[in-house]
């Protein structure tokens, strides 16, 4: 019995530990809206439907990696049909989606996900016209 | 038959090793996978010739060395220690040792410039052990940044001093980088590519392009009818240490 | 696992070794997580000398552990009755060894995430792939070897009779381990001190000299920390191999330095040049490989004359002398000096930096750990019967 106070202590412990995340979320007071990205204009579609480029973007980015770099497959075509140069800076960044930090590092924050580390070796367009010292700079955190 | 608690975690562990071990075995069964050996690119095989007589009359010139290495974002790194190269001027005598007396010419700090020799049979690509650096039919040895895993085995394996290894992060050392071609990280191998990416594009390598005497000849070793062949028919050339069996792809006219 | 209990009972000193270990442990991974934010330049290492201590620890510790084929070789196929209570002490040895082996490679790699592309592209066209999987097949064997033996010794019954396979198959493999490392470094172009047939006995040789000379060592600190004792004809036998593997080992060295420097082919003479006399002033391993040869002859002398050995405090000098001498000779100047000269003619002189110890200081103390809580285990078992 006289256990009790150790026990009810070691509960609300385990309670606290287990939310800890949610606390964090709460001081930090972040927001449950998602970041809002902005489609480019001049392109009504990217190489895959939006569904599967949110959920599996890395799996094409991977398959294209792989394709480039080891089986000199320089070229995508995409279901309808449209041919696109292989190359995650000049293709999905220079042509549509801006930069690294426009674009990847917005979601991938709001999700708390690390970002894999592309970045240690390819560059981002800088985020803001004429800033190549981002470039330089830019790299893992 | 009752199951002990011991018993339980034996056969747990049992079964945990059995599942390794297959996996083990199916992973060096699909060893073979097609994924490095079959490329679309055709019977090719390419090669370079570098006509030492014009780089002599050059004296100190290094365009190629410098067109390359800000082509492909090669850092430069004051440590000598900690150097990435990837085309390169060396003493004539380090460059072919053992291969002339003291008294010539090469003997009094003539310099060669030296890159990857694209051997058509690799120690560095024999000796690595997730093939993270492979030989493409066309004879191009390429390096996979994504894949190697930094153990330096290849560089300890190539007899030509071609690899380097990013000992520090090198973008530190790059000035403004080509935003067209990729930096590297810390921890990886990297070595010349023979600007693949050039010659996908049907360009001819940085250096050849650079080099304002035409001292350097790319071409098709395959084809009889290639300058590089024509070249190569009709004056002396040697290539780097050749009777350790690498087979250079690099071929100096002297 | 029923057995672990036992590690956690000792005598103030057993904790107060325990936690000189964890500290060291604690230093090593410390400068580890330095060498992970800062990339592999925060060692001595360089784009000449692209391997260091890393690796010739590894190489070193390769041969401590297949030595275990020592003793097991002897009781199981021989029937030497003294090494009966010693051959888990080498089987253990092992354990702790291609631990720390595989420790040496890990923290070599400048990717250390990307580790397991090793198992997901398998290139069995690579040494190193073998070698990945013939340590890991031994550390398997010796792990279920130590632990039935010692658990069929606690019940007081015989061990069950499948181990004995298994207990054969590890002596073949103890030898593989060892003979696939040498591969690594013998077919290589480019680099003549390497490119020696004799590199694997001379690895087989150097590695059953250092490991029971290692294991003398341990079983005289066990009689005098612990109720253990080996036995003073099992050391006496231990002695009489080490005196073997040791002149053996000298034999192919001379071997070695004859090959290359009658034949006078200036890049086989050459590493051997740098390594006793340096080049261009470059002579950062002379003192070290000088060391080893006297270390080396002066166990030589002590191992061979038989009043001397049987001499325990003789003997276990000589022990330590060839342990220092193999260990300088193996684990540094033999994996040093075959990038010097280097491909292109440079003498680049290498040695290790403050972090690059602690690293290896850590490893060592995982070792050590290991060794101790086993030795711990083992002798409580015994000392319960």
């Amino acid at each position: 019995m006289g256990d009790r106070p150790l026990i009810y202590a070691g509960l609300f412990l385990f309670v606290a530990l287990v939310t800890l995340p949610v606390w964090q979320g709460i001081a930090a007071q972040s927001s449950t809206v998602g970041p809002e990205l902005k489609a480019p204009a001049h392109k009504k579609q990217c190489v895959a439907p939006r569904a599967y480029m949110r959920e599996a973007h890395m799996e094409l980015l991977m398959a294209w990696r792989d394709g480039k770099v080891r089986k000199h497959e320089r070229h995508y075509t995409a279901a309808d049909g449209t041919v696109y140069n292989v190359s995650l800076t000049g293709t999905c960044l220079t042509q549509c989606h801006g930069s690294k930090e426009k674009f990847c590092d917005r979601c991938h924050e709001y999700a708390g996900v690390s970002a894999p580390n592309c970045w240690g070796c390819h560059t981002s367009p800088p985020a803001e016209p004429g800033g190549v010292a981002a470039v330089a700079a830019g790299g893992m955190r | 038959m009752k199951l002990t608690r011991k018993d339980f975690l034996r056969v747990l562990a049992g079964s945990a090793v059995a599942v390794g071990a297959g996996t083990l075995v199916h992973a060096v069964g699909s060893a073979n996978d097609k994924e490095s050996a079959g490329s679309t690119v055709g019977k090719k095989r390419w090669g370079m010739a570098v006509d030492l007589r014009k780089c002599r009359e050059e004296k100190g010139c290094d365009l190629c060395s410098r067109a390359c290495h800000r082509t492909h974002n090669v850092p430069q790194i004051p440590d000598r220690a900690h150097e990435v190269k990837w085309l390169w001027n060396e003493r004539h005598d380090k460059v072919f040792p053992f291969q002339q007396n003291d008294y010539t010419r090469q003997a009094l700090g003539e310099t060669v410039p030296i890159l990857c020799n694209h051997c058509t049979n690799p120690a560095c690509v024999r000796v690595c052990p997730t093939q993270a650096t492979w030989k493409r039919t066309d004879g191009v040895v390429m390096m996979d940044y994504h894949r190697c895993i930094g153990c330096r085995y290849c560089m300890a394996a190539c007899p030509y001093g071609s690899r380097s290894f990013n000992y520090v992060d090198p973008r530190p050392y790059l000035g403004t980088p080509n935003p067209d071609f990729p930096t590297r990280t810390t921890g990886v191998v990297e070595k010349c590519n023979f600007c693949e990416e050039r010659l996908a594009d049907g360009k001819q390598p940085a250096c050849v392009e650079a080099c304002p005497r035409n001292a350097m000849v790319f071409g098709d070793l395959n084809d009889g009818n290639s300058p590089i062949r024509q070249l190569l028919s009709g004056r002396y050339a040697v290539q780097r240490q050749p009777e350790l069996g690498c087979g250079p792809s690099i071929f100096y006219l002297v | 696992m029923i057995m672990l209990d036992k590690a956690f009972t000792g005598s103030g000193r057993y904790w107060g070794w325990i936690a000189f270990l964890l500290v060291l442990i604690a230093v090593g991974f410390a400068c580890y997580l330095r060498q992970l934010e800062y990339g592999l330049g925060i060692t001595g290492l360089s784009r000449d000398v692209s391997w260091g201590i890393y690796i010739a620890q590894f190489t070193f510790f390769v041969g401590v552990a297949a030595s275990a084929v020592m003793v097991v070789l002897p009781y199981y196929l021989h029937n030497v009755q003294q090494f009966a209570r010693i051959t888990i002490l080498g089987e253990l040895l092992a354990v702790a060894a291609v631990t720390m082996c595989m420790l040496f490679i890990f923290v070599d790699m400048g990717q250390p995430a990307r580790v397991l592309n090793v198992l997901l592209y398998p290139t069995p066209h690579s040494m190193m792939f073998w070698d990945m999987v013939s340590l890991s097949g031994y550390l398997v064997l010796n792990l279920v070897i130590a632990y039935v033996m010692l658990a069929a010794e606690q019940k007081g019954v015989p061990a069950p009779h499948w181990i004995k396979p298994v207990i054969i198959l590890s002596i073949p493999w103890a030898v593989s381990i060892h003979t696939v490392t040498a591969f690594l470094y013998n077919g290589l172009p480019g680099r003549p001190l390497w490119f020696t047939a004799i590199l694997a006995p001379r690895f087989l040789a150097s590695a059953f000299a250092s490991g029971p000379a290692l294991l003398i060592l341990l079983c005289l600190a066990l009689r005098r920390l612990t109720t253990f004792d080996a036995g003073h004809e099992a050391i006496r036998r231990l002695g009489v191999i080490v005196a073997y593997a040791m002149t053996v080992n000298v034999f192919f060295l001379f071997l070695e330095l004859f090959t290359a420097l009658y034949s006078g082919m200036p890049d086989h003479a050459e590493p051997f040049a740098y390594l006793f006399f340096g080049i261009d002033g470059k002579n950062g391993l002379v003192p070290v490989m000088w060391l080893s040869v006297v270390l080396a002859l002066a166990a030589l002398l002590a191992l061979l004359v038989p009043r001397f050995r049987r001499n325990e405090r003789v003997l276990a000098l000589a022990s330590l002398a060839v342990f220092v001498s193999l260990w300088l000779e193996k684990g540094m100047g033999l994996i040093v000096a075959g990038f010097v000269p280097s491909p292109l003619r440079t003498v680049t002189s290498y040695a290790p930096t403050a972090p690059e110890w602690g690293i290896v200081g850590g490893v060592w103390a995982v070792g050590a750990l290991m060794l101790t809580l086993f030795y711990k285990i083992t002798v409580s078992v015994r000392e319960a019967d």
